[in-house]
């Protein structure tokens, strides 16, 4: 299948931990932004953008939420730099069984940065607008990718699943799938 | 649902263990807002006037400001008030940082401590779970230390933590509560911590805090944003860098040191060095804070940086701010590696920058004058640098001469004697001030000395130009875009104040607008003082985001509580008078309102005594200090009445009896 070139907008906050004073505004803004009603409470534990601070470590490292995953990493990684040890799993965005960062506090449910995706249109994300320091910059810029299907790691990943499950098994949840779309 | 305030105290007695959440009435917010004006009316109605610092019934608070934890840039203080053991007064010390934040976010106001502790306990408030833990393997740690081998200990890496070092155990008079980058100093309210047995305050909170009219509150909100980023790029012209932009004096920020060393006394706020800062001097102190301080930091939720962690060499990391830089440096006659040195023994030990110094300067002025010999210094070593690190470590240990300096040195100069009291010179109320000593009376300066009952000028002092400019063209423009002030009239006061000629100190600005001018600048700290404002983007700087005007709004948006520029003036009126009646019933009077003697060369007796009288009855007082019967029923404080009348204070004649039993009885 050949694949079709289109445009898309890549949003891009460049993090300058060097200008991080470590106030926390962008957490405070951030869980105010997405309250229901906007604004209309705040919890910096609810927020999308955590900071690690480690004041007299020098450690200041403001955190995006990514994506949710079910299941924790193997293996996990921690990080010296410039003789400054991060805490485990530091850099990683993901919301996941290992920690508490990325959740709400209460249900648990996970927490995902939107970059402040709303309507009215937000002219940047809260939280750099809030950062009036400047640790936290907004970019934006326009890439054409191809999208295109790549066939053969379906075709690698549906194998091994059959192979784990018995391929019948695999149908019987395909049929069911596509049942359940129909109704 | 309340807004912007949990609505929940937390009521710790240390004595029989027990723990409460209880509803606060909102009728009190809207009377006494929050924070300081709260926290007096619970002063006032639990703690009586018998009651000493360090009894089981003083109180220990620790308050949130209204608006702490709301999106209000800079709005995150706490606000400590209990009695103080040094002036035996009320003492309400602030601290930034981000506990108070915290606190709200767990569900409380305040946490409000009575009673005593026989053992050395911690606080650990977990949102809905509060409790009291052992902490004896705490005992005699350093400040900094304890909140991270708690955070450590409760694996809460971002639980804040409110503790006392060595000189709170030990109830140094002048002992502080630190937090991470900021402290509450004065007062030796850590004293009164160390004195109940509490070592430290841990506090996460994972809950919503909310506002009544959130459109309402972000449009406030993000005009002060806007508004700061218009001051960070203009300051002001024709002032000293420190007064020219907003936030704390930005002492972490700047190497100009010449108006501090030059102007400021050195020792026991004694010597002015008037060519002290010399080419090679700047040169070498650039040097020093460039090579110390890692990183210019900030409380919760403000751009302004006025912090900074400082690693001196061989020694651990700690946070700074302010003038605390030069204190030690300046009283040890010494530079500012040693002055940063030292800091960090100081802010571990938890230690008062203001007072500490002064007390160690006092003391050695006393030894080389023969009041104090060799006998009361067993071990001290020759060096100078080396004498300040003994002293601090005599006193915050409480340790032979340290126990008599350990009381500051008001008390410490009584118990010497031999004439050391002379020596003692440089306090308000029995409190070590800032060392400036000047020339010519300013009276409005005066008036904030005499009558400022949180008794450190920085928290009295701002708003209104400290000088008057010197040609009219840069008076006009300053007074252009000065929307803060709260009538028209204050920029008449400016544009027709003088260097000298007639309309100069220290009789322009005449009595009358002396008055009104110290009366908005310790308007504006009372306010900060409740709402859990900084000073440094309220009431200190010049053409501060926050002024009378938005103030209101703030309050109303935020809380849906109706308030306005008169109701707000009115509340503020109301606890700033509260705060006084509660010293006043503690035996404080006139002969107490009074700036060291020797604070300037050229005095004036008699337009000291018309400044005091006028100001005195502009706020409502009579000639005594004593809030009248008048403007006590104005503000709807009859209770107090009533008390005053109970005891005499005031008769129903508004007739000050002449006997000064209960002013006695501060001296004791």
């Amino acid at each position: 299948m050949q694949g079709e070139k289109k445009k898309k907008i890549v949003k891009t906050i460049r993090i300058d931990v060097d200008k991080c004073n470590g106030c926390r505004a962008c957490e405070m803004i951030c869980s105010a932004f997405h309250a229901t009603p906007k604004y209309s409470s705040n919890n910096p534990a609810r927020s999308r953008i955590r900071l690690i601070r480690y004041s007299l470590r020098d450690i200041y490292l403001p955190v995006y939420a990514g994506e949710y995953t079910v299941a924790e990493c193997a293996g996990r990684d921690k990080y010296m730099i410039d003789g400054k040890e991060y805490d485990e799993c530091a850099f990683c965005r993901a919301s996941c069984p290992s920690r508490d960062v990325f959740k709400e506090p209460d249900s648990g449910l996970p927490l995902k940065c939107d970059m402040c995706e709303s309507d009215p249109t937000q002219e940047k994300p809260l939280c750099v607008q809030w950062c009036i320091n400047d640790a936290l910059i907004y970019e934006e810029r326009e890439e054409e990718t191809e999208e295109e299907v790549n066939k053969e790691e379906l075709v690698i990943g549906l194998e091994s699943l059959a192979n784990k499950y018995g391929l019948h098994k695999i149908m019987d949840i395909v049929a069911r799938m596509s049942e359940s779309k129909k109704g | 649902m309340r807004y912007a305030e949990t609505g929940y105290n937390l009521e710790i007695d240390l004595t029989h263990k027990s723990i409460e959440r209880v509803v606060t009435d909102t009728l009190e917010t809207e009377l006494y807002l929050g924070g300081l004006g709260t926290s007096a009316k619970i002063l006032w109605d639990r703690v009586q006037p018998e009651v000493e610092a360090f009894s089981p019934d003083n109180l220990l608070i620790f308050a949130t400001g209204l608006l702490c934890g709301t999106p209000a840039t800079g709005c995150n203080r706490t606000i400590v008030s209990t009695i103080s053991p040094q002036t035996k007064l009320m003492a309400f010390s602030m601290m930034g940082g981000f506990w108070a934040p915290e606190l709200k976010y767990a569900g409380y106001d305040k946490v409000i401590l009575r009673g005593k502790s026989t053992k050395l306990v911690y606080l650990w408030i977990n949102n809905d779970k509060v409790e009291i833990r052992d902490a004896s393997h705490l005992k005699g740690k350093g400040a900094v230390e304890t909140a991270e081998l708690l955070r450590r200990e409760l694996k809460e890496p971002e639980a804040q933590v409110a503790a006392i070092g060595l000189a709170g155990e030990n109830r140094v008079y002048f002992a502080s509560i630190e937090q991470g980058r900021s402290s509450a100093s004065r007062g030796g309210i850590g004293a009164v911590m160390g004195d109940k047995g509490v070592k430290a305050i841990v506090v996460r909170g994972t809950k919503d805090l909310n506002i009544a009219r959130p459109d309402e509150f972000m449009e406030l909100s993000n005009e002060v944003l806007k508004y700061i980023k218009f001051r960070n790029e203009n300051p002001i012209p024709g002032v000293m860098p420190i007064l020219a932009g907003l936030g704390s004096p930005q002492e972490m920020k700047i190497h100009d040191e010449k108006w501090h060393t030059e102007n400021f006394m050195w020792g026991n706020s004694r010597v002015r060095r008037k060519d002290f800062w010399t080419e090679e001097i700047a040169k070498q102190w650039a040097q020093t804070l460039d090579s110390m301080r890692t990183r210019l930091i900030s409380c919760f939720n403000c751009p302004m940086t006025c912090g900074a962690t400082i690693s001196p060499p061989g020694r651990p990391t700690y946070m700074m701010k302010c003038f605390s830089k030069l204190t030690y440096t300046m009283a040890a006659f010494s530079d500012l590696e040693f002055g940063l040195g030292i800091a960090q023994s100081a802010t571990e030990y938890g230690v008062d920058a203001f007072s500490t110094p002064q007390v160690m300067a006092f003391a050695l002025e006393l030894y080389e004058n023969g009041i104090l010999t060799d006998d009361d210094f067993p071990g001290m070593p020759s060096d100078n640098e080396g004498r300040f690190y003994w002293l601090l470590d005599r006193i915050v240990r409480r340790e032979g001469i340290g126990n008599i300096l350990a009381n500051g040195t008001y008390w410490a100069a009584k118990e010497i004697g031999k004439g050391a009291e002379e020596y003692a010179h440089n306090n308000i109320k029995k409190h070590e001030q800032l060392p400036l000593k000047l020339s010519m009376l300013n009276p409005i300066y005066f008036l904030m000395y005499a009558t400022g009952e949180k008794i450190n000028i920085t928290q009295i002092e701002g708003q209104f130009p400290q000088a008057p400019y010197s040609t009219r063209e840069e008076k006009e423009a300053f007074v252009k875009d000065w929307f803060q002030v709260p009538d028209e009239k204050f920029k008449q006061y400016f544009l027709d104040w003088e260097p000298r000629g007639e309309k100069s100190m220290p009789f322009y600005p005449t009595i009358e607008m002396c008055c009104d001018i110290v009366d908005w600048q310790e308007k504006m700290h009372y306010i900060d003082d409740a709402l859990g404002m900084c000073s440094g983007l309220s009431s200190f700087p010049l053409k501060p985001p926050y002024h009378i005007h938005n103030f209101p709004k703030f309050i109303s948006a935020g809380t849906g509580i109706d308030m306005d520029e008169a109701k707000l003036t009115q509340a503020v009126k109301r606890y700033r008078t509260l705060v006084r009646a509660f010293n006043i019933r503690r035996g404080m009077r006139r002969k107490d309102e009074k700036p060291p003697e020797n604070h300037w060369k050229k005095r004036f007796p008699e337009l000291e005594k018309d400044l005091l009288d006028a100001y005195y009855k502009f706020k409502g007082w009579n000639n005594e200090g004593i809030p009248t019967k008048e403007s006590l029923h104005e503000l709807g404080l009859d209770y107090v009445i009533e008390d005053f009348q109970q005891r005499r204070i005031l008769t129903d004649l508004d007739h000050v009896p002449s006997e000064e039993t209960s002013a006695k009885e501060m001296d004791k």
